[in-house]
């Protein structure tokens, strides 16, 4: 469409790889980022070979775990000498993965969606809500013991609140669906609809 | 001095504790905080992994309401994701308005209106370190923590990938802040090494080991000193876990930066939320334990 915030949108996953190719054209594989990277060390592919891949169109790329692993520290950001933006392409291949339901991303997926869901309807996010949201729709039924030691040493800390969010602030559901409906515009496939 | 004060999700829940002690010693300072009418979430880092419009339309949405408030003052956040998310917009508007209309679009469902690139935004530690100052603190000081030797833990999105007020990879200003309360400052090289964020909760391999190192590099400290509610939790909350991944303890104080300087202002650790902590050791709270101050 017309208006349409075409350079922020997501994507068509294959605009998104044609947009991230373009963006990382200038790459040239000097490492910075992966001898950068804190996380690297539990990455499948250090983030340099990532970056090779989507230039050359090889593959593995979403099925990578290399970019779940991305912690955001923009370490590699701040020290690649061509200046890329790295840590918003790591950001790219998350909501790629999320548009398709990539299946090695389901959890994150159901992390990430269960927390925009406690936003969308409370303004704020319910640490209590959003877990249990999580817990439902991952899928994987041993997951919430896992959480269970830490949920109970904070309850006993009285850090953990039942009630809903305190102030009773906006509800965003008009923001989200206007954002959904801006960047659905001009992609096929859409980012998550919750 | 005043500021607009954006709490975050956090310090309404988890990390009340930073919230309560960050208000305490602004009382303290005399600094005046007025908390943003009708904040919503800045979208975290789910906003980011998900849909890149919203999370620029959430951290725009506060910076539109922010601007509402006729004094013109400069927003403060305490939780560093908060703080880089809100920064973010602001800096992408006035670098891209390709990125506008979209944005509007969004706001305007609520009949908001961002002009310009918002009120400036600033971490607490930026308005420590910069507004506020070591000699001020150090005025404020009633009772000196000589006893306790501190590391300073910075984290990420506070220093990065905007260098705002401290160097990126080798930061410094908690150093004066921590040396005004009368402690020792731990010399580590850990202090702007990501603690892991939030793959402790689903790659937990890679978080625990992120939170290992830290803590294994903290050894000969009292505590570690933190500025963000992400890297409080996964320092204080995993220790065993890094304990059996490092086949030696990790037990070691985790407390926000704020509560070490309300307790040098012999502010009560009730007071600065210190009873929610889930990492203090008794050699720590023999330290800072009321005995202790009134002979000290």
């Amino acid at each position: 469409m017309k208006s349409s915030p075409t350079s922020i949108s997501p994507l068509q996953p294959d605009n998104a790889f044609a947009e991230l190719r373009h963006q990382l054209q200038a790459c040239m594989q000097c490492g910075a980022c992966s001898g950068s990277c804190p996380n690297v060390f539990a990455m499948d592919q250090p983030p340099r070979m990532l970056w090779q891949r989507i230039i050359r169109g090889r593959q593995p790329v979403l099925s990578s775990h290399t970019f779940a692993l991305c912690s955001a520290c923009y370490m590699c950001t701040l020290r690649c000498p061509r200046g890329l933006p790295l840590t918003e392409a790591m950001a790219t291949l998350k909501q790629i993965a999320a548009a398709r339901h990539q299946p090695g991303a389901r959890i994150e997926h159901a992390f990430h969606a269960s927390f925009l869901q406690s936003i969308r309807r409370h303004g704020r996010v319910s640490e209590t809500g959003f877990m249990t949201r999580f817990f439902l729709t991952a899928g994987s039924p041993l997951l919430p013991f896992r959480f269970m030691p830490l949920g109970i040493r904070l309850m006993r800390r009285g850090r953990i609140d039942w009630r809903m969010p305190a102030g009773a602030p906006s509800k965003l559901a008009a923001h989200f669906d206007k954002a959904a409906q801006l960047t659905a515009t001009d992609t096929s496939t859409g980012t998550s609809k919750e | 001095m005043a500021y607009l004060y954006y709490p975050g999700c956090s310090l309404t829940g988890t990390a009340r504790d930073y919230d309560i002690s960050t208000r305490a010693i602004m009382r303290g300072l005399g600094i005046e905080l007025t908390e943003i009418t009708d904040w919503t979430c800045c979208g975290a880092s789910a906003a980011d992994a998900v849909d890149p419009l919203l999370s620029l339309s959430l951290p725009a949405r506060n910076l539109a309401l922010a601007q509402q408030n006729r004094n013109a003052l400069d927003i403060m956040a305490p939780c560093s994701a908060c703080y880089l998310n809100l920064l973010k917009v602001s800096r992408k508007l006035s670098r891209r308005p390709d990125l506008r209309p979209a944005i509007d679009e969004v706001l305007a469902t609520e009949q908001l209106k961002l002009s310009g690139s918002g009120p400036r935004v600033r971490h607490l530690l930026d308005v420590m370190s910069q507004d506020i100052g070591a000699a001020a603190i150090a005025n404020a000081v009633s009772r000196p923590l000589s006893d306790l030797t501190i590391a300073p833990y910075y984290g990420c999105q506070c220093l990065r990938p905007y260098p705002v007020f401290d160097d990126p990879e080798t930061p410094t200003t908690m150093t004066d802040l921590i040396a005004a309360t009368g402690a020792g400052v731990h010399r580590w090289t850990q202090a702007a090494r990501c603690c892991g964020a939030a793959n402790v909760n689903i790659h937990a391999v890679a978080g625990i080991t992120r939170i290992a190192s830290i803590l294994d590099d903290a050894r000969g400290a009292d505590a570690i000193a933190t500025v963000c509610p992400m890297c409080q939790i996964n320092l204080e909350a995993y220790q065993k876990q890094a304990a059996a991944r490092l086949g030696r303890d990790a037990t070691i104080s985790i407390i926000y930066l704020p509560q070490l300087i309300g307790l040098s202002m012999d502010i009560t650790p009730e007071q600065l939320g210190l009873d929610l902590n889930l990492s203090l050791t008794a050699a720590f709270q023999a330290k800072i334990s009321p005995a202790k101050r009134s002979d000290g």
